[in-house]
């Protein structure tokens, strides 16, 4: 577990240091992500299973997952005069945009998967 | 003596360990109450627990730098447990490449929809023109979000506010949403949430199924790469 959980720290620190090199505009924890991911492909020849720590410290992190956002959420609160004056104009996007965004996704996928299982 | 005990209150308040300690026990008591209700969509933990901590910050006058001082030890944890979405993606490989083109084909289309739908709406709705910049980047996850916005001169911290109310509105909708259109596919249920509503909504995919979660990681990691080169193009585009 212990072990786990250092392999993520050490795929986020390589995300990290690829973005400053790089300077990529995306955040090193989804450039580390993509990182392990190619790691665990790459020595899925001779092992396809996961290391059974780093299995264990992913479980562990990602049954959280949602906590993990409530402290930034909170932040919220440094915006309710703007959510006061503009609460239509910023509360109204959020829902149907996300709603309409959802649903349609959620439709073209399932379109375009059904056709591949007909292949 | 008493004296002491006064100002144990306002000593207790400065510590970061409260907040954190506080922070803790709402959300396991807004997970209890999220079961407790036997799935009611708007007993949403995250939802719930960011409410009760507002509302407390609030009453009380704590300012949110004090709060975040014990609360960054949770926040700290979410770039870990972003890299760590690597090991479902993986285990679910083979599905993946099976379905490589569609996902890639909807993840264009998904992207660019959340975009012009978020920030249509909110021009139709009269928003000004720094909270459309917050808006247009509203389905990437939050450090992707805030980080578009600070470059082209929006508001970072607002960016964030509306990047979770957009993840929360996904968590607690977007299943509902899905099962009214008949969507019973984890990989198609799980990959809208996660492109839309990006880690929250992931979090809630996990809870259908690993499958679920899996396909909306990969959701969630594309949209982040997507959105960050659509906005600052379409932002030139209409500017």
């Amino acid at each position: 577990m212990l072990i786990g959980f250092l392999q993520l720290l050490a795929f986020l620190l390589a995300g990290e240091a690829i973005v400053f090199i790089a300077a990529i505009p995306l955040p090193a924890p989804v450039v580390g992500m993509a990182l392990l991911l190619g790691w665990l492909l790459w020595r899925s020849g001779k092992t396809p299973k996961p290391p059974e720590s780093l299995e264990q410290a992913t479980q562990g992190i990602l049954q959280f997952l949602s906590l993990l956002f409530v402290p930034a959420g909170v932040g919220i609160i440094l915006h309710l005069e703007r959510l006061q004056r503009e609460w239509a104009a910023i509360l109204g996007p959020v829902l149907f945009g996300t709603l309409i965004s959802i649903g349609l996704t959620a439709l073209l996928l399932n379109r375009l998967a059904a056709g591949k299982k007909h292949d | 003596m008493t004296d002491r005990l006064i100002h144990l209150w306002a000593h207790l308040q400065t510590l970061p360990v409260f907040w954190l300690t506080l922070t803790l026990a709402v959300f396991h008591l807004a997970t209890l109450i999220a079961k407790r209700s036997g799935g009611f969509p708007l007993a949403n933990p995250v939802g719930l627990s960011i409410l009760t901590l507002v509302l407390v910050l609030f009453c009380i006058g704590t300012p949110y730098a004090t709060y975040f001082a014990g609360g960054q030890w949770i926040h700290l944890l979410l770039a870990p447990a972003t890299v760590a979405l690597a090991v479902p993606l993986y285990l679910q490989r083979e599905r993946i490449r099976r379905l490589l083109a569609p996902l890639l084909i909807t993840l264009g289309g998904g992207s660019l929809l959340a975009i012009v739908s978020s920030t249509g709406i909110g021009w139709l709705l009269g928003a000004s023109s720094s909270s459309l910049l917050s808006l247009a980047p509203k389905s990437a996850t939050a450090p992707v979000a805030m980080g578009i916005v600070e470059k082209l001169g929006g508001i970072p911290s607002l960016t964030a506010a509306v990047v979770i109310l957009t993840g929360i509105t996904g968590a607690v909708a977007g299943p509902w949403l899905l099962d009214r259109l008949r969507i019973e596919s984890p990989a198609v249920r799980g990959f809208s949430l996660g492109v839309v509503s990006h880690g929250i909504g992931t979090a809630r995919a996990f809870q259908e199924s690993s499958e679920a979660g899996a396909f909306a990681g990969l959701g969630m990691g594309l949209n982040a790469l997507m959105t960050s080169l659509l906005v600052p193009v379409l932002y030139r585009l209409v500017s």
